[in-house]
């Protein structure tokens, strides 16, 4: 195949991707609703409101600080399937694992159009982005530490990202300048793809836990929580959000760590200097205060909890700062391909 | 580092306990004042709050440094040190971009004082940047020194005792054994041996034996690997500082360079730096090569250079490219730039013929450059010339502007204005070589009409100047421009760097668990003469991995065949 046809394919499968993902995130919130309204079903046929079926579950948990302080908090059992809820998620999966491959090819063939590393300017660097949220959500899907139906919402910002890299930040498959030229991209920019996906992912679980204390807080103060926070009855329990969050920001940490530590090492043998606090690398430093704050925060009495959560999103939003505004509206040395 | 959330901290005082209170998740912090919180079950080696001071002199002293050294006072300061480079990325820096500076007081003279005085444009040097990051640096250092001198006792004591009350640990398991209570724990110890735990026993009073044991050390080992890692890489950054240096020069093609202080053209040494450590070495620029794609985009860039490790006579080869710098004995050579210089002759109106290469300055990507052309030294007045150099040139037919289209020298034209009088060099006052400062005692030459345009010469072309004396545009050079680095302090941040990863590493992902047995011979009850065999386990992370771990430690544990005995009262799990 030509370059210029290889190209068109990966262009195509590009488009196909986010067909799949869309697809996947309306499954998946199909199953969030289905979920939602059987328990509306099992409270009613218990002689109970939903918001008592809500509040009676929280009191479970808030019980795991209570007398047995070391006992960990029963996980709340897993909902009984429900036929139409778990075929919406069954296909939520399929399409999501299905949008995978189909993106893992658009990005091979797009190396092969342009015969190098297939991440060498923005539009390539969202797409692997996105790949790698999706790709660290489904694993841990796998390996039964995530409610698949948390799909719903961790599509919704790899949709976003590749709508954006397809869009604005398309650039047609070519070779790269000769900055980017070293074997430094592949170790520096693919653990910076690697952290930034999963810190992508743990921002999404944050916000997700925020809104599910939310929920939380109104019922136990017996309010009758309206959209945006009802959308928390059918989420996990907070703690599960929130040890979810936690556990992908820890393997993400060291990895943002070693991208930044590689891009000094790539920066002193291109430009004399490996760090020189150039924009891009101001607000890489400023994400990693932030998420080293979070794991801090978490360890200390009165920020553990929604502070900490708020800083992990904070810390997410400095992320994207330092891609998406760095790279579009600050003019520095990582200015490429835009 | 160091946490105020001691083991005697009240879940009742924290807003969140409750919500997030998965006491599996926190490194740091004890368990929450529970009857069974003794020492034994404190996982963390973060100093334990100390009782109230005693009322005296240096009491405020001591409350500020524990104030300074807490773990809120730690998070403040990240936050301030994070907050307080978000506008080094908006303003432009002196260190990055001193014209964009410019610029901006152009562009904001009443702001940007104001900001200048608050050293807006030199964040990054600036005293309160300087504060906060060494005030967060004294508080790790107040940490760590306890953390360190805790964990080393740690590291050489003996696991805690047993718990009395085994049955109140996340992981719990009770059976019973037709064997010795020693002979247990002999066979338990030499399986956790196995399995690199740390193990002590002793006896029980009254009959019986315990054992407790330990693993995981290296997750604080990791902890503190990491933060003194921290403190290293700041002193390898310092050491750059001080002791490093760093100066550009621009060379022509055919020209050469010898790394002396007086060679360079811009020069930003460190504080603490001594010429004499120049490392003395030269290079001749025989040739500088760019190649670019259709679009312009550029695709390499190629300098050749003689090198000789000493100011001899160059002999070495070298192909300095981007990402491929030159080093000698730790002075590192980067290309940063180029541009095209193209090579003149002028003659004066006694026909001296004067040669020049003129460095010209590139304006934008396709290297549309502006050139000035000084010859003080012509006979009668002198002479200058001033206009672009355009390496692939198209010129509008209706206004004969010419411009450049493409970066490579494909169609290379140089087209300048002449003047003739006092270019102003002979009153002392320093002219950047780039431009003509002082136009007032020049006089535009021309051929009398009106309005005067400017001469396009194409390589070879001779412009022959009314009035006498000529300009011919003989060839197209090219010159590069070279950083050249010493940074003492580099590999030191090198290492720093490896020990934060692998101290993080370390940190996050080794779990610290200790496990208790106690075995005691059963006189009367449910199973006179044998012995009841407790565990008893605890982990502060990863509480899934460690359930399985302990499931598969008591499985070995047990001999077979023994009468079990239910895992957990119910009323535990409530």
């Amino acid at each position: 195949m030509t370059d210029v046809a290889l190209a068109q394919l990966s262009d195509r499968l590009f488009v196909v991707t986010v067909l799949l993902y869309a697809l996947s995130m309306l499954a998946f919130a199909g199953e969030q609703a289905a979920r939602r309204s059987r328990r509306v079903a099992e409270a009613t046929a218990a002689g109970m409101s939903l918001r008592e079926a809500a509040a009676a579950r929280t009191r479970a948990m808030a019980g795991a600080g209570g007398p047995t302080a070391y006992a960990r908090a029963p996980e709340p059992a897993p909902p009984a399937p429900a036929v139409r809820g778990s075929r919406a998620g069954a296909l939520g999966l399929l399409l999501a694992v299905g949008g995978v491959v189909v993106h893992v090819g658009s990005v091979v063939t797009r190396g092969m159009a342009a015969d190098r590393t297939p991440w060498g300017n923005m539009y390539e660097f969202s797409s692997m982005v996105a790949l790698m949220a999706v790709t660290i959500f489904l694993a841990l899907v796998a390996t039964g530490r995530v409610d698949r139906a948390l799909g719903a919402f961790v599509m919704v910002p790899a949709v976003l990202y590749l709508g954006l890299a397809g869009t604005v930040l398309y650039t047609a498959a070519g070779p790269l300048v000769p900055a980017l030229d070293s074997y430094w991209i592949k170790i520096h920019v693919f653990a910076a793809i690697l952290s930034s996906g999963a810190f992508l992912l743990s921002g999404v679980v944050a916000l997700l836990y925020l809104l599910r204390v939310r929920h939380d807080d109104q019922l136990a103060a017996g309010g009758t929580p309206r959209f945006p926070v009802s959308m928390g009855a059918a989420l996990p329990a907070a703690q599960a959000l929130d040890r979810v969050s936690y556990a992908v920001i820890a393997f993400a940490f060291p990895v943002w760590t070693f991208a930044i530590i590689a891009g000094a090492i790539w920066a002193e043998a291109a430009w004399g200097r490996y760090w020189g606090w150039d924009p891009k690398e101001t607000w890489s430093f400023i994400t990693w205060v932030l998420y080293a704050g979070y794991l801090h925060a978490r360890a200390t009495a009165g920020w553990k909890g929604t502070k900490a959560a708020w800083i992990g999103v904070a810390a997410a939003g400095a992320l994207v700062i330092d891609y998406y505004v760095v790279n579009i509206f600050v003019v520095g040395l990582h200015s490429y391909g835009s | 580092m160091t946490s105020t959330a001691g083991p005697t901290a009240d879940p009742t005082v924290d807003p969140t306990a409750g919500r997030s209170a998965d006491p599996t998740v926190d490194p740091d912090t004890g368990p929450t004042g529970e009857p069974t919180a003794d020492e034994a079950t404190r996982l963390s080696t973060a100093p334990a709050p100390r009782s109230a001071p005693r009322a005296s002199l240096t009491a405020p002293v001591r409350q500020a440094w524990r104030q300074l050294v807490s773990m809120r006072t730690a998070l403040l300061l990240l936050f301030l040190l994070a907050l307080a480079s978000v506008p080094g990325s908006f303003l432009p820096q002196r260190t990055l971009n001193p014209v964009e500076v410019s610029t901006w007081f152009a562009d904001h003279p009443t702001l940007a004082p104001l900001l200048d005085r608050l050293s807006m444009f030199d964040v990054f040097a600036s005293p309160w940047f300087a504060a906060i990051y060494l005030l967060l640096f004294v508080s790790l250092i107040g940490c760590l020194s306890s953390r360190l001198r805790l964990h080393a006792r740690a590291l050489v004591s003996a696991p805690p005792e047993v718990p009395r009350v085994l049955s109140r640990l996340p992981a719990h398991d009770r059976w019973s054994a037709d064997v010795p209570s020693a002979q247990v724990l002999a066979d338990a110890r030499r399986a956790l041996r196995r399995s690199r735990w740390r193990v002590v026993t002793a006896e029980v009073p009254g009959g019986g034996h315990a054992l407790s044991a330990e693993k995981g050390y290296l997750r604080e080992t990791g902890n503190l690997l990491f933060h003194v890692s921290l403190v290293v890489l700041l002193v390898g950054i310092a050491m750059g500082g001080l002791f490093g240096f760093k100066g550009t020069v621009l060379v022509k093609e055919g020209d050469g360079f010898a790394n002396t202080v007086f060679a360079y053209d811009d020069l930003s040494p460190g504080r603490r730096f001594d010429a004499e450590r120049l490392v003395p070495f030269s290079f001749v620029l025989d040739d500088f090569a760019a190649t670019y794609a259709e679009d312009g985009k550029a695709l390499t860039f190629l300098a050749r250079l003689r090198v000789s490790d000493s100011f001899d006579e160059p002999t070495r080869p070298y192909e300095l490219r981007v990402n491929h710098p030159l080093e000698v004995d730790g002075a590192k050579t980067y290309l940063l730039g180029h541009g095209y210089a193209p090579k003149v002759v002028v003659t004066d109106v006694e026909g001296n013929r004067l040669e020049q290469t003129v460095v010209c300055l590139p304006q934008g990507t396709t290297f549309l450059s502006t050139c000035t052309i000084k010859v003080p030294d012509a006979a009668g007045e002198q002479l200058a010339f001033e206009g672009v150099f355009t390496p692939t040139t198209v010129q509008d037919p209706e206004t004969g502007r010419v411009t450049s289209v493409y970066p490579a020298p494909e169609n290379p034209a140089l087209t300048v204005l002449g003047y003739r009088g006092d270019i102003g060099l002979d009153d002392g006052r320093p002219q950047s070589v780039y431009s003509l400062d002082d136009r007032s005692r020049l006089e535009p030459i021309s051929d009398g009409s009106s309005p005067i345009t400017p001469v396009k010469l194409a390589e070879g072309q001779t412009w022959q100047l009314p009035g006498g004396g000529s300009l011919t545009f003989v060839e197209t050079t090219e010159w590069a421009t070279f950083q050249v680095t010493q940074d003492p302090g580099k590999l030191v941040a090198l290492a720093a760097s490896a020990g934060m990863v692998v101290g993080l590493c370390l940190s996050l992902f080794v779990r610290r668990r200790r496990l208790w047995l106690r075995a005691v011979p059963q006189v009367g009850g449910e199973a006179p003469g044998r012995t009841v065999i407790e565990a008893g386990g605890l982990a502060r992370t990863g509480p899934e991995a460690f359930d399985a771990e302990f499931a598969a430690l008591v499985e070995r544990l047990r001999p077979a065949g023994p009468v079990r005995e239910p895992a957990r009262p119910v009323e535990e799990n409530a």
